[in-house]
């Protein structure tokens, strides 16, 4: 049997994506994971979908995403946890409400009419639970959330239903452009060699780049997340707030899950993470005084996961412009759940056919070079409106 | 910020020894425990049971002994009704919540002293209402002094079994029947690992349990498979292979097994112990875990009873005193020497015991597909199964997929069923399956109690 033609390293939803992209355009891929499918972001995002409030350069493929998620059942044959309960930003002053309007405005200029003003009144309507100070806001009715892990493996089993091979506990400890090949050893002692490399990871992604040749800055953030005890319904869509991190929805279960940005402690050699007990009491101050309800419900987990955070909070996607035969999407800042049906299938085209059609310009992994020496990440410094993580 | 030489989490034989132990050293010492007073499951509410006839023996005696102890000690600061509900290992801070206010210590060292839990025994219809393990039983009497009234059956095996048998009955509880589980050639299996003699002195306290509960009219079933509680409101009877029991309340039993939640959230290392089929911490001769901030000691660590539990706490506080350079070395392992002897002799039996009391395979993975296997969420061993075909192979894939684990008791009761019907789906050891990974907070706190910690900036 001839071996691969790409190799993507990295077993988490965008890896897997690509991976399942690849195998529907006939080619031959092998998934390498460090250690098991959706350990770290992909399987403990809080599973936004969301175009909402989204950096303009990610707008388009956001949009564009979405559309796979209304139809994510018929693509991988999963309804993956999708539901389209729509998202909705809260203004919790005047201020706030300005930024929002001059955020549509600017939007409607650019052609985009997905998002939404509501008034005070319509956004009581929206969300009934919400606390008086609340004095409007902005939503995407299409928007929603899913179950990022069963997402993950959704398109795992739909990769490999095509052929795909999916190996796990495959950790690459160095990588060699031989031949036309990339041939990558991993801690096992076993050899994997293709044409193309895919790096598909996630925080480690910059490591990996590194490996081969090229120099990307990227932190890392250990996002938050709290899991509550089960509530009677009282809100259906995913809600965030204008001038501070927060990501809070009622799962089906009841349970409310309010994740955002706060970040924990973690270490990218381990993997483990740690959280930070202060600013999860930050996190339970917004969410409170967001929704007053919430006082005696207990919380019943809290936990973070690593993600990798680029200097402009937008991720890393597209041919490496220093290694041949590498095409590159990590560095996803929080916010990559939702693009992840959408971005294997630009890998695909970028590892099948050279090029895209999709906009990809912002994302090129190269945009970096004057910086390459550059610290840890630092906060978004372009985007239009804070992006809650998940 | 308050700062301890020794916190010590949970207030049974092994948090109170240690106490004791650590403060006689001189050691500043904080010991937070849930309940609302000193002595553990097995010591529950003594100082308030007076000379309760129903729990005479032992529980009285010894447990009343150890608590006075504990009571007197100088230099030990007691916080009952408080929960331990985080842990920063890098820094040593721990978060605690009493009467809904969260507060940050530092502590130089941390004991786990978090005692057993039972083994959940998830047959068909255990979530009926009148079917509870035998230890809510007992805490009902120790706390309530309530007793089950109409039929009852106790279906299990263990020490534990006989002692709540003969608990109730003194009490008055209604005619009862032990079904006993336990496997055919057990007993010969048991005698062979040995340690009668050594262990003879609580082998004559079970056996005179046993023959106690018969003399007040405890019927036995010996050999009992296939167990299931039936009724449609609550449990009305009992039914196994080659019989059935009308009943009021069906105690079940199979065991304790360590509580590691807070050991295994924290990421120490863990070892599947075959012989009493539970995860235990990896610990040294002192209760040191993995991790440099951290030991464990009592049932916490490895099924023991509270006499080596207390022998196992006085060892970690011991090793805490040295590790901070309050006692040398030397010191330490003259001043260990009789506690260690205590220990082995507490130990003896347990090998007898573990054999004798074997769990069988479908209390560790429920054969029915119907099965729950987790409360909270109304989780069946079918879809368990399920989960390991498309792919979990653990149970944090299947907490992750099927939130298994993510409900109130945060995969108290489900973590093991959960990788031993994984493990056995799949082909795989318990041990390949994995522990489930806990998450803080480790006893669920408000939203409310949360918020109110001192707010830091946040950048």
């Amino acid at each position: 049997m001839s071996g691969p033609e790409v190799l993507v390293v990295g077993g988490g939803l965008h890896g897997l994506s690509a991976a399942f992209h690849l195998a529907r355009r006939g080619r031959r891929v092998r998934v390498l994971e460090a250690g098991r499918l959706a350990r770290h972001a992909s399987g403990f995002s809080a599973g936004g979908v969301r175009t909402l409030g989204r950096h303009p350069a990610e707008i388009p493929l956001a949009l564009e995403a979405l559309e796979l998620w209304h139809r994510i059942e018929e693509l991988v044959g999963d309804d993956c946890g999708f539901r389209a309960s729509g998202q909705v930003k809260v203004a919790e002053s005047e201020a706030d409400l300005a930024v929002l309007e001059e955020r549509a405005a600017a939007l409607r200029a650019a052609g985009y009419a997905h998002e939404e003003m509501v008034d005070a009144a319509g956004l009581r309507r929206l969300l009934p639970a919400v606390a008086p100070h609340a004095v409007g806001g902005m939503v995407v009715r299409r928007d929603g959330f899913a179950s990022p892990y069963r997402t993950s493996l959704a398109f795992g089993r739909a990769a490999r239903g095509l052929g795909a091979e999916i190996v796990e506990g495959a950790r690459v400890i160095a990588a060699e452009r031989r031949d036309g090949l990339w041939h990558l050893r991993t801690a096992d002692g076993a050899e994997h060699a293709a044409p193309v490399l895919v790096n598909a990871a996630g925080a480690w992604g910059a490591r990996l780049a590194r490996h081969l040749g090229e120099e990307i800055p990227l932190g890392f953030n250990a996002f938050m997340m709290m899991l509550t005890a089960r509530l009677p319904a009282f809100v259906t869509p995913v809600v965030g707030a204008t001038a501070r991190p927060i990501s809070f929805k009622q799962a089906e279960s009841g349970q409310v899950m309010i994740g955002g940005g706060h970040k924990g402690i973690g270490s990218l050699e381990s993997g483990a993470t740690t959280l930070n007990v202060e600013r999860l009491a930050y996190s339970a101050r917004t969410a409170l005084e967001l929704f007053p309800i919430l006082a005696e419900t207990r919380i019943v987990h809290a936990w973070a996961g690593i993600e990798g955070v680029t200097p402009d909070d937008i991720p890393v996607i597209g041919p490496s412009a220093l290694a041949e035969g590498v095409i590159h999407a990590f560095g996803f800042c929080g916010h990559g759940f939702e693009l992840g049906p959408l971005v294997g299938d630009i890998v695909a085209q970028l590892a099948t056919q050279g090029s895209t059609n999709r906009p990809i310009a912002a994302f090129a992994p190269g945009r970096f070079a004057s910086d390459r020496l550059g610290g840890p990440a630092a906060a978004a410094p372009r985007a239009a409106l804070p992006q809650p993580a998940g | 910020m308050r700062r301890y030489d020794l916190a010590i989490a949970g207030a049974g034989p092994a948090g109170m020894a240690a106490a004791v132990e650590a403060a006689s050293l001189g050691l500043s010492v904080l010991v937070v425990d849930e309940q609302p007073a000193p002595g553990g499951q097995v010591f529950r509410a003594v100082e308030a049971a007076g000379a309760d006839p129903a729990l005479a023996g032992e529980f009285l005696d010894d447990g009343g002994a150890l608590v006075r102890g504990f009571r007197c000690a100088t230099g030990v600061d007691y916080s009952p009704r408080t929960a331990l509900w985080h842990v920063d290992l890098a820094t040593g801070v721990i978060s605690v919540l009493r009467d809904g206010v969260s507060e940050e210590i530092q502590a130089s060292r941390l004991l786990l002293a978090t005692g057993a839990q039972e083994r959940p025994v998830p047959i068909p219809g255990w979530t009926l209402p009148g079917v509870m393990g035998a230890g809510a039983a007992q805490i009902l009497l120790k706390t309530a002094g309530a007793v089950p009234q109409g039929p009852v059956v106790l279906a299990g095996q263990g020490p534990l079994a006989w002692l709540l048998a003969v608990q109730l009955l003194r009490a008055g509880a209604g005619p009862m029947t032990l079904l006993e589980t336990g496997g055919k050639g057990a007993l010969w299996d048991a005698f062979r690992a040995g340690g009668l003699w050594t262990g003879r002195r609580l082998l004559t306290k079970g056996i005179g349990l046993v023959r106690e509960a018969r003399r007040h009219g405890l019927s036995v079933v010996r050999g009992v498979r296939d167990l299931r509680a039936e009724g449609e409101d609550r449990v009305r009877r009992v039914r196994w292979a080659g019989g059935e029991l009308a009943c009021d309340t069906l105690l079940l039993h199979e065991g304790v097994i360590p509580s590691t939640h807070v050991s295994r959230a924290l990421g120490l290392e863990h070892h599947w112990d075959e012989a009493q089929r539970c995860w235990r911490p990896a610990l040294d001769e002192w209760g040191a875990s993995s991790h440099d901030l951290v030991a464990v000691a009592g049932d916490g660590g490895g099924i023991g009873g509270w006499e080596a539990a207390a022998a196992t706490g006085r060892l970690a506080a011991i090793d805490a005193a040295r590790r901070l350079g309050r006692l040398p070395a030397a010191e330490a392992a003259r001043r260990a020497a009789p506690h260690r002897a205590r220990l082995a002799a507490a130990l003896a039996l347990r090998p007898f015991l573990d054999r004798l009391y074997a769990p069988a395979p479908e209390v560790l993975a429920p054969r029915d597909d119907s099965t729950i296997v987790c409360r909270c969420e109304e989780i069946t061993a079918g879809q368990v199964r399920e989960a390991a075909r498309l792919g979990a192979t653990g149970p944090n894939q299947a907490k992750a997929y099927l939130r298994a684990g993510m409900g109130p008791c945060q995969g108290r009761m489900c973590g093991t069923t959960v990788a031993a019907v994984i493990a056995a789906e799949r082909g795989i050891s318990i041990e390949q399956a994995g522990t489930l990974r806990p998450r803080a907070p480790f006893k669920p706190l408000t939203v409310g109690e949360l918020a109110a910690l001192p707010p830091e900036e946040v950048g």
